[in-house]
């Protein structure tokens, strides 16, 4: 790890960090695979992990994935609060049975030495109502912070995962800033240079934090989003119930599916959509339900119709 | 005899269930024992972050012998039924069976069925694998490449490997053969994850726990407890201070690690600042880490402890620093949620609550405060309360739901909204109310007394229980999501603490939602009952009171349990008893005979023996004398009376025969026993009571 120039160190450097967690798990055999291209609340939306977590085939992949928590931004004041962060997941499948040791291992490779600190796995069921999934696992505590979340999911999507994954979420910004010794998020170091080259966090996404917030909290515009959620659910279902391709020996038998992605992406749309309104208070506690539910009918029948494709197993 | 060692040892068992689940494995595999004929003499059991553990020992080597008789079919049955007879025995003809003489019903076959007694291990081999596959986790899962088949192992998280060795001492033991989803039982474990991971091979228990401890991995969790508790306990000493005991926290910390080891760190002294029960929340939830107070003042301190689960290279350095980091953050948060909190007026936040469902079917907060309210109102002139405070409390006391600190950390209810509204310049008293409101949480809990607190704690706790009946959602069996049981029992202990007379039907007929007022006092009366019964007091006196009927005054209640009680336990008052159940029995008897009642005054003309005529006397004094005691409800008073009435009972049924062969006599004495049912129905039925 010496050896590489501090912009490439996760010691050092925000970016050094990213590349570092990329590298080992490339070199343990996951696809590294780049962020989706999309507004999702966390890196479980990326249709490689949701929907590659379902039927029997084989799948290991890692990638960054920016994650937005409109309700969280704090007008870039909180030293650690943020709607726009990014998290580092990893999905195995079927989980190995030596997965906690390549997760420290992989804190080992980011510099996090155990004999030096106290790592810890503490109870932590994971449940997203959102996306009808539900699994076992942890928190991981690195010195009593928590560093990542360590799931072996169970359902997803409403379909049984059949064999389970283990997914793996690191909290970058956190690590980055438990490595480099900071306080606050904006301090982090992002390129590792010093002096006039060096570039913080702060400097690439602090100016965005407080235009979000705003955004997020003042004036996002409720009608158009209302509509948006509208027309996102409604175009999954055009999209789900387009693609069903019926057995033509048996009419009505549902065999295969041939726009489960396309779906999908409408599915993360109305959830993100959801959390824009939520975020801007325009919705009731009661209404709030009945909302996720609508976002889960959505990722179920999506669930459905991919465990009908060739990637889903069909 | 030989020994059993179990261990299964998996990834991280949640803290939470590690004691429920050893006391599982050690019950569930000793019954199964017991239930083989293989009768032990001792086992216990042990959990850790990463295993369970169990010993027994002391299991006999091999089963008893069992013999059965099997009675089977008359000599000369059908052949289906000696066919059945054979199949069902296993004996290969009827050669094999006995014949028994029955004069009566005639002979028949008898089967007498030696079953030998299998090897002790070999029933483990067969029960083990049962039991790991039928463990009741509250929560568990599948794993890996085998749960991609149905019916996969599920278990709390990931099984990694089983030690299972029986014998006995003083030989090498043998290794149960079994196999579940791919695991091999065998002898191997590992020790701590990071001091100690390299495998270790055990024989019995006495090695496996020694051999745990040189590994980093202290077994017992009673041992991990108390190791926390006095290391901590010293540290905390040493620089002047006293540790916080928090027996919840001690037990999740001790099922957190494996090796304990205690440090201290501390946070910035300006952090004090913010409410000591904010901070120790703050430490507590979110870092499981022990607060500590300053010996002589007894104010928290800013230093805290935690406990790691490794001895670091650098002493603790990195990870104390490391603790103190996220606890710096944490508390900057708390801060920053208390001062915005302050802001605020409590007040002011009311309106919020009219966009809040506090249930479907009873409506938004803001109504269920104004049903508080008005309650509160109604209740306040019987407890002594000052009804315009009484009613300010209660409009405020949910407000601080509404805080960020509260929203942070729920268990700071109540006591937020006490220091925002102090800090608003609220009454003192209204501002103890608002944090007082809640209580009694549970049995241990302080019960208010200021007037205030009790009348809108009261308020609180009627109007959930009558708005929950009224919706017919009340509590079943083990399922009481909204905790109706503590909140009937917390009204039981204001009242009995504060010997309040709080006349429940009337109460429940001021409440907003219309309720079976009779169903819920029936409630009251259970959880009366169960408190006496945990407090070791005879709960079918409590029974007993309440089928006089129309008590509907938990304190009057509780003092009759209380004299009626302390009355059974003399001689005076089991005589009594034994007497009017004599007459109560006799009575019932003859009134179903007669298919009529015995009531109406006895006829004095009829009195033939004296014992009948002192007993009637003995009545109509016992009657004046225990009426005028219980109208100053001067229970013992009413009981002392009553007792007098002993020896004219005893002295009636000595001499006086009461189905006597005149039916104008006979009648006149059946309505003098009724006299003695209802004399002592003056302070309790008596029918109700227990021998």
């Amino acid at each position: 790890m010496d050896s590489l120039p501090p912009h490439m160190r996760p010691e050092r450097s925000f970016q050094g960090l990213i590349l570092t967690l990329q590298r080992y798990w490339a070199d343990y055999g996951c696809v590294i695979l780049q962020p989706y291209d999309m507004e999702v609340g966390a890196g479980t939306f990326h249709p490689a992990t949701t929907l590659r977590a379902l039927g029997p085939k084989r799948w290991n992949a890692a990638y960054v994935q920016p994650s937005r928590r409109p309700k969280d931004g704090r007008y870039g004041e909180n030293p650690n609060r943020l709607q726009h962060y990014y998290q580092f997941q990893v999905i195995l499948k079927p989980s190995p049975p030596d997965i906690q040791d390549l997760y420290l291992k992989s804190l080992a490779a980011i510099g996090v030495d155990s004999a030096l600190h106290d790592i810890r796995f503490v109870e932590d069921d994971w449940e997203s109502p959102t996306l009808g999934a539900w699994g076992l696992g942890w928190e991981c505590w690195c010195d009593g912070m928590e560093v990542s979340q360590f799931t072996y999911f169970q359902q997803v999507a409403g379909v049984e995962c059949a064999p389970v994954a283990g997914e793996l979420t690191y909290g970058l910004e956190r690590l980055a800033m438990y490595v480099q010794g900071v306080d606050r998020v904006y301090d982090l170091n992002f390129n590792g240079r010093e002096g006039a080259d060096k570039v913080t966090y702060g400097d690439v996404f602090l100016q965005a934090e407080q235009e979000y917030s705003r955004h997020n909290f003042e004036h996002s515009d409720t009608a158009m989003l209302f509509e948006q959620f509208k027309m996102a659910e409604g175009a999954c279902k055009k999209y789900l119930e387009a693609g069903w391709q019926e057995n033509l020996k048996e009419p009505g038998k549902k065999e295969r599916h041939l726009m489960a992605l396309p779906a999908y992406d409408q599915c993360i749309k109305a959830s993100h959509v959801f959390n824009l309104l939520d975020a801007r208070g325009v919705i009731s506690v009661t209404e709030r339900q009945s909302y996720i539910l609508r976002v889960r009918e959505l990722a179920k029948a999506c669930g459905e119709a991919w465990v009908h494709t060739e990637a889903g197993g069909a | 005899m030989p020994d059993l060692l179990l261990e299964l040892f998996s990834e991280e068992i949640p803290a939470r269930m590690q004691a429920k689940a050893a006391e599982d494995l050690r019950r569930m595999v000793t019954d199964k024992l017991v239930a083989e004929g293989l009768v032990y003499e001792g086992a216990k059991a042990f959990a850790t972050p990463r295993r369970l553990a169990l010993t027994v020992h002391g299991i006999p080597v091999r089963q008893p012998d069992l013999k059965d008789e099997r009675k089977g079919p008359k000599i000369g049955a059908p052949d289906a039924a000696v066919q059945g007879f054979l199949k069902a025995t296993g004996l290969k003809s009827l050669d094999e069976a006995k014949i028994q003489k029955d004069p009566k019903k005639g002979d028949f076959y008898v089967a007498l069925i030696e079953k030998p007694g299998r090897p002790a291990i070999d029933v483990l081999a067969d029960i083990l694998p049962v039991i790991v596959r039928t463990f009741p986790w509250p929560k568990s899962m599948r794993w890996g490449e085998r749960s991609a088949k149905p019916g996969a192992l599920q278990w709390v998280r990931p099984l990694h490997s089983i030690i299972a060795t029986f014998g006995p001492e003083t030989e090498e033991p043998e290794i149960i053969k079994f196999d579940i989803a791919g695991i091999e039982a065998g002898q191997v474990t590992r020790g701590h994850r990071f001091m100690a991971p390299a495998e270790i091979s055990v024989r019995r228990f006495e090695d496996y726990e020694a051999k745990l401890q040189a590994a980093k991995v202290v077994l017992d969790p009673a041992r991990r407890k108390d190791i926390i508790l006095a290391d901590a306990k010293e540290l905390a000493f040493a620089q002047g201070f006293e540790l916080v005991e928090d027996q919840v926290l001690l037990d999740e910390v001790s099922g957190l690690i494996e090796w304990p080891v205690v440090l201290m760190g501390s946070f910035d002294e300006s952090f004090l600042s913010i409410p000591g029960e904010v901070i120790r929340a703050t430490i507590r939830n979110n870092q499981k880490c022990f607060v500590v107070r300053d010996a002589k003042s007894g104010k928290l301190a800013n230093r805290f402890i935690l406990v790691a689960n490794i001895e670091a290279s650098d002493g603790g350095k990195a990870i104390v620093a490391g603790n103190e980091r996220v606890i710096r953050a944490r508390l900057s948060d708390a801060k920053f949620f208390y001062e915005t909190d302050l802001k605020t007026k409590l007040e002011d936040r009311l309106p919020k609550f009219e966009q809040i469902v506090f249930h479907e079917k009873l409506g938004t907060q803001a109504e269920r405060i104004a049903r508080i309210e008005r309650l509160a109102a109604e209740i306040a002139p019987l407890v002594g309360a000052d009804v315009a405070k009484a009613k300010r409390a209660a409009k405020l006391a949910k407000a601080d739901l509404l805080t960020e600190a509260v929203g942070e950390f729920p268990e700071v209810q109540g006591l937020m909204g006490k220091y925002y509204a102090q800090a608003a310049g609220e009454d003192a008293s209204v501002a103890a109310a608002i944090e007082e409101h809640y209580k009694p949480q549970g049995p241990g809990d302080r019960v208010p007394s200021d007037p205030v607190s009790i009348a809108v704690a009261l308020a609180d706790k009627i109007d959930i229980l009558t708005g929950f009946w009224a919706i017919d959602e009340k509590p079943t069996g083990s399922k009481d999501p909204f905790a109706l049981r503590r909140a009937a029992l917390g009204v039981i202990r204001l009242v009995a603490d504060n010997g309040i007379r709080l006349p429940l039907l009337s109460i429940f007929g001021k409440a907003a939602k219309s309720h079976d007022k009779s169903d819920l006092l029936a409630f009251f009366a259970d959880r009366l009952k169960v408190q006496l019964r945990e407090q070791g007091a005879r709960h079918d006196l409590v029974d007993a009171v309440f089928a006089l009927g129309g008590q509907d005054d938990l304190l009057m209640v509780i003092r009759r349990v209380e004299a009626l009680g302390k009355f059974l336990e003399s001689d005076d008052g089991k005589n009594l008893l034994a007497g009017t159940k004599r007459a109560s029995n006799i009575l019932a008897i003859e009134e179903k005979k007669d298919k009529r009642k015995f009531d109406g005054a006895p006829d004095a003309s009829l009195y033939k023996l004296d014992e009948e005529k002192a007993l009637a006397k003995a009545i109509d004094q016992v009657k004046a004398d225990a009426g005028a005691a219980l109208a100053k409800e001067d229970f013992a008073a009413a009981m002392a009376a009553m007792a007098k009435l002993r020896p004219a009972v005893d002295a009636f049924f000595d001499k006086v025969k009461v189905n006597d062969d005149d039916p104008k006599v006979r009648e006149n004495r059946l309505k003098l026993l009724n006299e003695i049912r209802s004399a002592t129905r003056a302070v309790a039925d008596f029918s109700k009571i227990q021998d």
